[in-house]
């Protein structure tokens, strides 16, 4: 095993302690709300980072995504399946634990279904979604592709939006903890706070680990080599409408996987989450981190996210991210973090050797 | 449906289409002297109708509307100037990022000169009470100025294209650049004239639909997607097939409301767009085999 390979995964783990550590011996512990929040965006940039970085497929609708893996576990965890547990599935579903019945806020009955199972179900409904969105969309370049993405992000903005199942503009709320196994589980409270943000920032390695291992492995060169050329790559025999739309699944994977766990965390989602702004903010982050250098993606989405989210922008916030999608690609369009990656191309000239 | 209620429809669809034609329109004067889809010209619509409202407090509504289109023209000269003339081959990536950037800023900039309130110019003929009845059917007089300024700016852009030097300099960029310049041309303002043009055509658009549609600092975004639906329904490029494919897509839309919620009304609008861009990438009116030749 190549230790060096892992060094810059080793230096955000670490890096994640020490925030970890600072905040609490400056006794503002408060910080790590934020930074557990900013983890979970994160996560949705370390897939689009690949998707735009390493294959070369713009996505504007990344945030649609999100909202489909929130809105999916959100609506599901929060649904009373009383009606149904006094015969066949239902009650087979309380025996195997999939269903917890218990009591709300005002004493009624109320059966629950499993996190797990929610979780379970909006992956699959994510990937279904993702096949049927990325099977035509990827055949498309440039402009076409861009709008078409952008054109299903608002989509599901404007159903999430105007579907009163899933709350219009207020969204969904009152969504329970994430019992990941007994006593770890995804919640907003003081007292887990700590705990969440090591649940949080483990999940973005882990999702670095993966993406990392997938740029070095021949689904990776494949995929470089889309972005390179997608005639020459073709010609190469390399199956180029399979790795993109596999890579846009993943990708789209990563995003809902965000949005679940985000939305136990906060304990609600609303439809903001899925509108085009949050689409062209995760652009802006990549794009910001150096489009292909995933741990310059992490480092950006991070301090990023982290300013956003305790509102040090201000009203000026969405200028912000306008003006630094702007100014990145006017004079640094390979990212400005994009020094950051002396160790990859280190690695790079020695296995020209 | 009875009669009337279908032409109630038929005549809320041509509305709404001629809106989307005269933004498409703007897409593809920039589209045509560059190459470049300005995700920005939603914006523009938005600007030109602010800067009119604010203008018409204190001034004769005709001046303020003038006054209004000739500020728009020039921010989007000065979008050219700062953030593209420069620009040397810049990759397609680059150049939607960078009009997707700029959109936001303009749309921040518009928040932060006026306010988050949904403002509207005035009636230009009437009130929002006065209506035409056209064989039982009743639209505002102002459907009519919208539909009169979509006329008059196509024939307008006709008469351009073909008769005058710049236009026609215009059309010699669009057709091989290189031949051009070493005509004399300076394709380089040619460019910035055309963002000049298309931001111009924008403002004049969001002045005549502000009393009907209403504007607020948002309300670029969803234009410009309707705009570019128009656009590639039509065919890139292609300004006549764009009002034609407009109309057409704003009788669907109309009449996808009887049916359908009306919060729905712009999924059905994207999904138009999504098919045509899956299955017709050339339009609907342009040509397959040329279609075929052109990179999407």
């Amino acid at each position: 095993m190549n230790v060096q390979r892992y060094v810059p995964l080793f230096i955000i783990a670490a890096l994640v302690v020490a925030a970890q550590l600072l905040a609490t011996a400056a006794g503002q512990p408060f910080y790590l709300t934020q930074l557990t929040m900013a983890a979970y965006y994160t996560i949705v940039v370390v897939g689009l980072c690949m998707l735009m970085g390493y294959a070369g497929q713009i996505s504007m609708g990344h945030a649609g995504f999100f909202a489909i893996g929130g809105y999916a576990s959100a609506a599901l965890t929060t649904a009373d399946f009383s009606a149904t547990v006094h015969a066949g599935l239902g009650r087979f579903m309380v025996k195997a634990g999939c269903i917890a019945l218990g009591k709300n806020l005002y004493g009624a009955d109320v059966a629950r279904l499993n996190p797990w199972l929610a979780f379970a179900a909006a992956i699959i409904i994510t990937i279904v979604i993702a096949y049927l969105i990325g099977v035509p969309v990827l055949r498309l370049k440039g402009h076409y592709l861009a709008m078409a993405t952008l054109g299903f992000g608002s989509i599901i903005y404007k159903i999430v939006l105007g579907t009163r199942g899933l709350g219009g503009a207020d969204g969904i709320s009152g969504v329970p903890e994430f019992t990941l196994v007994p006593g770890l589980s995804v919640t907003g409270s003081v007292a887990a706070r700590v705990l969440n943000y090591y649940i949080a920032w483990s999940l973005v390695l882990l999702a670095a680990l993966f993406m990392h291992n997938l740029v070095d492995s021949r689904a990776g060169r494949a995929l470089r080599s889309i972005h390179g050329n997608e005639e020459a790559a073709s010609a190469m025999g390399v199956d180029t409408a399979r790795y993109k739309l596999g890579l846009f699944i993943i990708s789209a994977v990563f995003a809902s996987i965000a949005g679940i766990f985000l939305t136990h965390y906060n304990g609600g989602i609303g439809p903001s989450e899925a509108s085009i702004m949050k689409s062209v903010r995760y652009v802006a982050v990549v794009a910001v981190g150096g489009m292909a250098n995933l741990w310059g993606a992490i480092l950006a989405s991070a301090v990023l996210n982290f300013l956003s989210l305790r509102g040090y922008f201000g009203s000026y916030d969405e200028a912000m991210f306008g003006g630094i999608l702007v100014l990145v690609m006017l004079f640094a369009p390979n990212g400005i973090l994009i020094k950051m990656d002396w160790l990859k191309r280190r690695n790079k000239l020695e296995n020209k050797r | 449906m009875s009669f009337e209620l279908i032409l109630q429809y038929l005549l809320s669809g041509v509305t709404s289409g001629s809106i989307y034609a005269i933004v498409a329109i703007g897409f593809n004067i920039i589209y045509n002297t560059t190459g470049i889809i300005n995700f920005a010209q939603g914006e523009f619509v938005m600007i030109g109708a602010m800067t009119a409202i604010t203008f018409s407090t204190f001034m004769p509504l005709a001046l303020a509307i003038a006054c209004a289109v000739v500020i728009t023209s020039m921010v989007g000269g000065l979008v050219e100037l700062l953030f593209i003339r420069w620009l040397k081959h810049p990759s397609v990536l680059r150049m939607i990022i960078i009009t997707i950037g700029v959109s936001i800023l303009l749309k921040e900039a518009a928040l932060h000169i006026w306010d988050e309130k949904v403002r509207a110019l005035k009636y230009f003929t009437g009130n929002e009470c006065s209506s035409i009845s056209i064989f039982g059917a009743h639209i505002s007089p102002q459907v009519l100025w919208v539909l009169g300024v979509c006329g008059a700016v196509m024939v307008f852009l006709t008469l351009f294209f073909r008769y005058t030097l710049v236009g026609r300099s215009m059309r010699a960029c669009s057709a091989n650049r290189v031949a051009a310049m070493l005509c004399g041309i300076n394709a380089k303002n040619m460019v910035t004239f055309s963002f000049m043009l298309s931001a111009a055509i924008g403002g004049l658009a969001g002045c005549v639909i502000s009393p009907l549609t209403q504007t607020q600092y948002e309300c670029g975004t969803p234009l410009a997607i309707k705009g570019f639906t128009v656009a590639i329904l039509g065919g890139l490029g292609n300004s006549t097939a764009a009002v034609a494919a407009g109309l057409l897509l704003g009788i669907v839309e109309a009449l996808s409301i009887s049916v359908l919620p009306v919060a729905y009304k712009d999924v059905v609008a994207i999904g138009v767009l999504l098919a045509i861009i899956f299955f017709r990438p050339a339009g609907l009116f342009g040509n397959r085999a040329a279609g075929a030749l052109k990179e999407f």
